[in-house]
Order: structure tokens, then sequence, then C-alpha cells
């Protein structure tokens, strides 16, 4: 009797679906992504059950860090340079052109507007490491009121997000929240972490 | 690599042959660089859009005598205090009547207790109060609008922290 041949399995897999799949899964993560946005500051936002989204445009938000810092952001290339330019009138500086378009780059800054300038001259890498001082909101120099107010000026359907740090004091906050009411802002968001709901009360 | 070239046959009397190279192309550095191309995709996107919960705050009154009083009964006033104590009490807290001050505190069985037993939950018109005082944490004030929406509490109002206020939670931490 011969003896009975074991074939010998090939113990290669054939890899091209898994390829095909791998790669259809890089394109669509490819084409889903927005680059994580670069924040000036850290903020640990606290955590609630709504599940209301913030949308993508027309949105000011303002962060407040944990060393009562205060920063000032809003979406929009146009709003932001056409606001620049609306601030610069109204304090009497001037921003090149160039300084206009690193400002209509930036995602958020807490800098006063007399510092502005020579902050956004600096070239982006020393930018990184500037100690941003927050953005004055006491009532002798309440630069946030203006931004507010002229962000609400230039683009009149922006929403307002508030942004607050969890362990922030409320005193920051409160201010943060009398100076939009003072420019009769009375409906804004806050920005909170995702938590679940408990499901018996 | 991943191909091991196997022997076509035993050779037994065959001609020679050529050697025949495989038409399989390893995958495996591409299936490398794929997910390696994945899992950065996957760590640098923002899958979800920020959570947001929208307050409104009261418009600001012209002129005060426009407003209606609130009844002390419909009322209760929530003070959020330092180091994450929590204070509530009925009523408008006026100190000639001296409300009872209650300590609670952020957890299940703390204010949300309160927040749906009866004398809230049966009262339509129970308006809720939240005063914040300063030395309060941010966390608080949105933990506290939580519990609000988790209780489904319609009415209720962030307010400015008064004297009054701080000198019943003065007078509680005394005791």
């Amino acid at each position: 009797m011969p003896k009975v041949k074991v074939k010998r399995k090939n113990p290669s897999l054939d890899m091209t679906p898994m390829v095909d799949l791998f790669f259809l899964l890089v394109t669509f993560f490819m084409l889903t992504a927005t680059a994580r946005e670069e924040e000036a500051v850290v903020v640990d936002t606290p955590s609630s059950i709504s599940q209301l989204q913030l949308p993508d445009t027309n949105v000011i938000t303002i962060a407040v860090d944990k060393d009562d810092r205060v920063f000032f952001g809003v979406t929009g290339q146009q709003t932001k340079e056409a606001l620049l330019n609306k601030i610069a009138g109204k304090y009497g500086v001037s921003f090149n052109e160039e300084e206009t378009r690193t400002f209509s780059l930036l995602n958020n800054f807490g800098m006063p507007i007399n510092q502005l300038k020579s902050f956004l001259a600096m070239p982006s890498s020393s930018r990184k490491n500037v100690n941003q001082p927050g953005i004055p909101i006491d009532s002798v120099n309440n630069e946030l009121g203006d931004w507010v107010l002229q962000t609400r000026l230039t683009n009149p359907k922006v929403v307002i997000a508030i942004k607050g740090d969890s362990d922030v004091s409320y005193e920051t906050v409160q201010r943060v929240i009398q100076i939009l009411q003072d420019k009769k802002v009375n409906r804004f968001n806050l920005i909170t972490d995702m938590e679940v709901a408990p499901k018996n009360i | 690599m991943a191909e091991i070239q196997e022997k076509g046959d035993s050779g037994k009397g065959g001609k020679k042959r050529g050697k025949k190279s495989s038409t399989k192309v390893d995958m495996t550095p591409l299936v490398d660089l794929a997910a390696l191309l994945i899992t950065f995709f996957m760590l640098t996107t923002t899958f979800n859009k920020p959570q947001t919960m929208e307050i409104n705050m009261p418009v600001k009154p012209d002129n005060e005598e426009e407003q209606i009083a609130l009844k002390a009964s419909n009322a209760m006033t929530i003070i959020l205090g330092e180091k994450d104590r929590l204070f509530y009490y009925y009523g408008l807290g006026d100190p000639a009547e001296n409300p009872e001050v209650i300590e609670s505190d952020y957890s299940a069985n703390g204010i949300r207790k309160v927040l749906v037993s009866p004398t809230v939950k049966s009262n339509d018109k129970m308006t809720v109060m939240i005063k914040p005082m300063e030395q309060s944490r941010y966390k608080n004030m949105v933990d506290m609008l939580d519990e609000l929406k988790i209780t489904g509490t319609k009415k209720f109002a962030l307010v400015e922290i008064t004297d009054n206020d701080k000198q019943l939670v003065q007078s509680k931490l005394g005791q």
C-alpha cells in the first residue's frame, strides 16, 4: 500500500483582501479627519449628560483656564480678519497684512490688545512658548466685551460657547457671564464632556 | 519571506524545468504600512464635536417694578459653597423667617433625592435658584445644572449670591 501523501499546505495567506480593507479604512479616516485643533490652552471641561452638539461654524469660544485666564476664539477666517480690522480701528492699533493673516489662522488667543501686535509678529515656533496672560476682563479694561461685541457685529449669527476648566473659581466665570449679559447675550452654551445619564433617579 | 516555496514535484524522473518564480507579491509590508496609517488617522481624528449644554439667563429687566415677585412657597435656593459643599433651603431666604439651611452633596443620593422629592416635584411653580459662591468651582455649577437636567426640573435660574445667603451659610457652618 502506498503511503498516503499528506498534501503540504502553503502557509502563506492571501493578504489582498486585508490590504483592500485597510486602504479603504485609511481613505475613510483621511477624508473624515480634521486634524486636532491646536489650542492655546489646555482646558479640562466638566462632564454633563447633555447631548447637544456644538455647531462647526459661527462659534465664539471663550475658554477660561484654571489660572483664571480668558482666551477668545472664533471660527471663520473672514470673520477673524474683519474682526481684527474693527478692533484695530477701535483701539488705534494697526496690523499689517501678514499679521492679519496670522490672526485669521489662530484658533484662540489670550493676549491684551496692546500686546497683540508683537505676538502676531512673532514666528509661529516662538509663539507657542509665549505665556499668554489672558484677555483682560476687569471693568476698567474690558477687552473681552469688545471682542464679543465686534464679533457679533461682524457676524450676527455667532453662537457663544464658554469652555471653562473644572477647577476654575466661579468668580471668573461669573464675570464672563456678566460681560456677556452686559452685551445682551442671554443665551449661551457651556462646553462639557460626555457623561452617561443615570437610568433611575 | 511569508512565501514558502513549495517544491512542485518530487523530482521523480521529471524534466528539469526552468524555475518558475512565484507571481505572488508579499503583501506584509503593505499591510504594515496601511495599519500604521489607520492608527495615525484614527488618533488624530476628532470624531465627536464638543458637547454643550445650553443655558438661558434671565434678561435683565429695565425697570424692577415690572418683575413679578416670586412667592416664598414656590422658591428653593441651592447655594454652592467652597470645597464642593452644597446647601439648600426652601423659601426666599428672608433672615426674619430664619429658613432651615440643610447641607447636601452632589452624589446621586444627595441633592438629586431632594429635587425628586414631592416638595419640589409636585409643585409645578417651584423655581430653583442656584447661587454659586465666589469660592465654588465652575464644575460645581455645571454639576448642579446637570442635576437639574437629570431630574427634569424646568424652572431654574442662575442667580448671584446675596450677602443674606452668605450669612445663612456662615451661621450654618458656625454651628
